[in-house]
């Protein structure tokens, strides 16, 4: 059951982030972004943190792609135009991405036997854990983190204003 | 009943494909949500290794990334209208001068 | 140790005090005050000098000889090297330091009146004060880094003061001229020490005389080549041949600089330099050998040069170089009490030549050619009996300073067998032609018509320009003329053996055991010979000059190859020029000019600045501000860096205890 479930909604993951490479329209890519993060909330559901799946469904993608798709909307950015700026991108960066690739998989993969299993009958982390752990120890930067927010709310009013307005 | 070097492999496979992103999309935006996506595949690596450990401050931890990658989201965009306002065009070879 | 008791750190100090003051605050000063302060520090010195040399007089003083003092503790130690500060006084020292600052003074005494005319005048007096410092710290010196500083002082004094007419560039290249020619010969000096070092360890005298007292059996080889070196460096200083083309060019020089420096004190630190280091030289016949041949040679050499001189001062200064050989000859014949008797004569009466010398210069208001003089002896009468003083001493007749102190040379020389009496030959035929040149000049310049011309050739402008006509000089200059004349007269008549023991303890036994049968008998014999030869010389220069005055033109006549041969010095000059300096000038402007300078030098900061500009270009493409490019830079960091964390830290962590990723931290 649990190997099902992984399969499908992986399957969904890797489908819209390929999706978002081949696409051209930026609304078309922030669309398949949106697939990937509902995805993404699914298994965190399935590896047990059930806040964080909530939380990415509403925060992620429920709020920082609506933005994305507002701008997108606004500036009416219309389809990629064909440049080719940098052959190094290209040239150098394939090869980078596909050597880290390699090393992480290959670590993965000879360690797999350190790592554990993951199944549908795992404890799930309650709400009620994270947040006796946020509240009690992490306060401090729970705080600070209100302040960030509040930062980059004016930075972006300031930022997003017209000249003389 | 799944080993999580899958979970993390499909992590770092999302990672791979957010960088390769980065690096071909020409639009400013394109290029922004591939940094989400790849800040998603970090999340999901975190939460994978919580549940491995039972450990709670790795979930904490995705928390705060998401917090910080809903500010940088909304202040990334605000830059991307303003670039916008000043050069109308959002291609990104196209940007390649320091000054505003 | 008598510390400071004799004070001898003052007989440098107060001429040096002087150089300071008037070098820095002269230009301002009052032409008084300047002359207060110039003749004050060597008459100080001379008091200084006088008061040691009676506290330590051997017999009658307190302190004993030799005497060290140690005025400033040490100087260097590295390694082998040690050197002090230290100031030694023997017999030898006393010697020198009053025959120093005594001429000194009196010199310094007469630039005040020679000199009174000129811009400069506390300049003049600044340099002079300097060189008296310089060659004060040469003779009191223990030890030979010491001493170099002086011989090299000396040397810039020297350069100095002949180049202080600053408007002539002749007297700018003989100053250059004399500079250049004694830095060979202080090269030689150098490697001498370097060897001695080498060899000894030392460069202290009194150590070094131990050293060869304790090692009897050492001669030759190594200390010949010592000993050759330090030649070198005395035929730089002491114009002998080889080195002697700068001493008639820096008579370009005012007189009185020409009277102290390159007659009575400077060049002679080469004979006492030999004297001083005579315990080497004793050591290696070879070098005492060539000293000798050398000294003999120069002084036949120099004096024949000098019989077709028209320049009154360089008369002089040919006369200089061939009494110096005089020196060279007896330190050669190890008779170093007699070099040094005869250091001492000459530095009356060939500074009193000098001064006389300027005196008539000053007196014609600049004119210096022999030619165009005469008759002066009704006009400057004091000048014309002093320098006869002056001409009777330097011919070597009895019983003025000359005679003894040549005297007992040629009979030291004599002594040495075969070659001694080819060598005493050789002196006695430049004591005829000394006689004969001096007397040539004497008749040219007193006696006879009056040839000089109505408005004198002044481009020499030595002493001022008066243009009062022919006229006696002031009693600031007679003066010291009067006192030298004296010592002129009786200089010599403390006698050669006494000399000679006074300096024994620093200079050995006065004379070689006398190796020609006739002792005492010998002795006057041979005087007697030179005396005659002198009186010759004198009546031949009296035939030709002033009997029969149209003879030496008919003579040039006849031979006017050797003439020519003389006249120019037997192009020594030209051949000087030619085989050293020429080569060198051509080395310098093409292959270090041409090839170093352009090519090594100018060529490396090309390639430098090229490499620079090359690398900045390419560096340069890199920032193209475009994002692509810079993302595809980021991610093959990052796949360096993971790359480089899997291989190493995999090794360590993979390697032994297979992989193990636990991490002991839950943090639940």
């Amino acid at each position: 059951m649990h190997l099902i479930l992984f399969l499908i909604f992986a399957g969904f993951c890797l489908a819209g982030a390929i999706n978002l490479l081949l696409q051209t329209h930026p609304i078309n890519s922030a669309l398949s972004l949106i697939v990937v993060m509902s995805s993404l909330a699914v298994l965190y559901l399935l590896l047990g943190a059930e806040f964080l799946a909530a939380a990415q469904i509403i925060v992620y993608a429920g709020a920082i792609m609506v933005l994305f798709t507002f701008v997108v909307m606004l500036l009416n950015v219309g389809t990629e135009e064909k440049t080719h700026g940098s052959k190094v991108a290209k040239a150098i960066g394939f090869p980078a991405v596909v050597v880290v690739l390699g090393v992480i998989a290959t670590t993965l993969l000879q360690a797999q036997k350190q790592l554990g299993r993951v199944s549908l009958g795992d404890s799930v982390t309650t709400t009620q854990d994270l947040s006796r752990v946020l509240f009690h120890e992490l306060l401090l930067p729970f705080e600070l983190t209100s302040v960030l927010i509040l930062v980059a709310i004016l930075g972006a009013v300031a930022l997003a204003q017209k000249e003389g307005a | 009943m799944i080993p999580s070097s899958w979970y993390l492999i499909l992590s770092a496979v999302l990672f791979s494909l957010g960088v390769i992103g980065f690096l071909i999309k020409r639009t400013l935006i394109t290029v922004f949500m591939s940094i989400e996506l790849m800040l998603n595949a970090v999340n999901l690596s975190f939460v994978t290794f919580a549940h491995e450990w039972h450990a709670v401050k790795g979930q904490i931890f995705v928390f705060f990334v998401m917090v910080v990658a809903a500010a940088e989201a909304a202040v990334g965009l605000a830059i991307i209208i303003a670039v916008y306002r000043s050069r109308s065009t959002l291609n990104v070879d196209q940007i390649d001068l320091m000054k505003l | 140790m008598n510390a400071y008791q004799l004070y001898l750190w003052l007989i440098p100090a107060l001429p040096f005090a002087g150089f300071l003051i008037n070098g820095f605050l002269g230009r301002r000063l009052p032409k008084a005050l300047v002359s207060a302060v110039a003749l004050g520090a060597p008459l100080a010195a001379f008091v200084v000098v006088l008061r040691a040399a009676m506290m330590a007089w051997p017999g009658t003083g307190s302190v004993p000889l030799p005497y060290v003092e140690n005025f400033a503790g040490s100087w260097m130690m590295a390694g082998m090297l040690h050197v002090d500060f230290t100031f030694a006084l023997d017999q030898l020292t006393v010697i020198m330091l009053l025959v120093i600052t005594g001429v000194g003074f009196l010199i310094h005494i007469y630039s005040v009146g020679y000199m009174g005319h000129e811009d400069g005048y506390w300049r003049y007096f600044s340099y002079l004060n300097l060189f008296l410092f310089f060659m004060t710290v040469l003779v009191l010196a223990e030890n030979f880094l010491l001493m170099f500083i002086g011989w090299e002082g000396v040397g810039l004094a020297s350069y100095l003061l002949i180049g202080f007419y600053l408007d002539k560039t002749s007297a700018a290249n003989a100053g250059r001229k004399a500079f250049v020619v004694n830095r060979i010969g202080d090269f030689g000096f150098l490697l001498g020490m370097f060897l001695i070092l080498a060899q000894f360890g030392s460069l202290s005298f009194s150590q070094l005389g131990t050293s060869l007292a304790n090692l009897p059996g050492l001669h030759g080889g190594i200390l010949t080549a010592i000993c050759l070196f330090l030649v070198l460096g005395a035929t730089g200083k002491s114009a002998q041949i080889p080195l002697y083309i700068w001493l008639p060019d820096a008579m370009e020089g005012p007189t009185p600089v020409s009277a102290l420096i390159h007659a009575a004190t400077m060049v002679t630190a080469g004979v006492y330099m030999i004297a001083r280091t005579h315990f080497l030289f004793d050591r290696s016949p070879m070098a005492l050998a060539i000293v000798a041949i050398i000294g003999a040679a120069t002084a036949f050499f120099a004096a024949t040069i000098a019989l077709v001189q028209t320049d009154i001062k360089r008369v002089l200064a040919y006369s200089t170089i061939s009494q110096l050989g005089y020196m060279f000859l007896g330190c050669g014949v190890a008779a170093y009490s007699a070099a040094i008797f005869h250091l001492m004569t000459h530095a009356f009466f060939k500074a009193l030549l000098f001064l006389a010398a300027g005196s008539v210069i000053h007196g014609l208001n600049g004119q210096q050619d022999m030619r165009k003089m005469g008759g002066l002896r009704k006009k400057l009468p004091i000048t014309f009996w002093t320098m006869t003083a002056g001409v009777i001493a330097i011919a070597g007749i009895f019983p003025f300073a000359g005679f003894f102190s040549k005297d007992a040379i040629l009979f030291e020389a004599f002594q040495h067998g075969t070659p001694g009496k080819v060598l005493w030959f050789v002196g006695l035929v430049t004591a005829l032609l000394t006689s004969f040149y001096m007397a040539r000049l004497w008749y040219l310049t007193f006696f006879g018509e009056s040839r000089a011309e109505t408005h004198p050739d002044t481009h020499h402008v030595e002493s001022g320009q008066h243009a009062h006509g022919v006229h006696e000089s002031p009693w600031v200059m007679l003066t010291p003329l009067v006192i030298l004349g004296i010592l002129s007269v009786v200089g010599g008549w403390i006698g050669m053996e006494r000399f000679g023991t006074f300096l024994a303890p620093v200079l050995g036994s006065v004379t070689i055991p006398a190796q020609e049968p006739g002792g005492a008998g010998l002795d006057i014999g041979l005087s007697v010979v030179a005396v005659a030869t002198a009186v010759l010389g004198w009546y031949l220069a009296y035939y030709f000059y002033n009997r029969k005055p149209d003879k030496p033109m008919a003579v040039q006549a006849a031979m006017p190859g050797v003439y020519t041969l003389l006249e120019s010095k037997y192009g020594v000059d030209e051949i000087y020029g030619l085989a050293i300096v020429q080569p060198l000038i051509l080395f310098s402007r093409y292959v270090l000019g041409g090839l170093g300078e352009v090519a090594i030098v100018r060529g490396s900061a090309w390639i430098l600045g090229g490499a620079a500009t090359l690398l900045g270009e390419l560096v340069r493409r890199w920032q193209s501000g475009n994002l692509r490019s810079y993302a595809g830079w980021l991610a093959a960091a990052a796949a360096a860096i993971l790359i480089f964390a899997w291989v190493v830290a995999g090794q360590t962590a993979l390697g032994a205890s297979g992989v193990d990723f636990h991490l002991n931290w839950t943090g639940r």
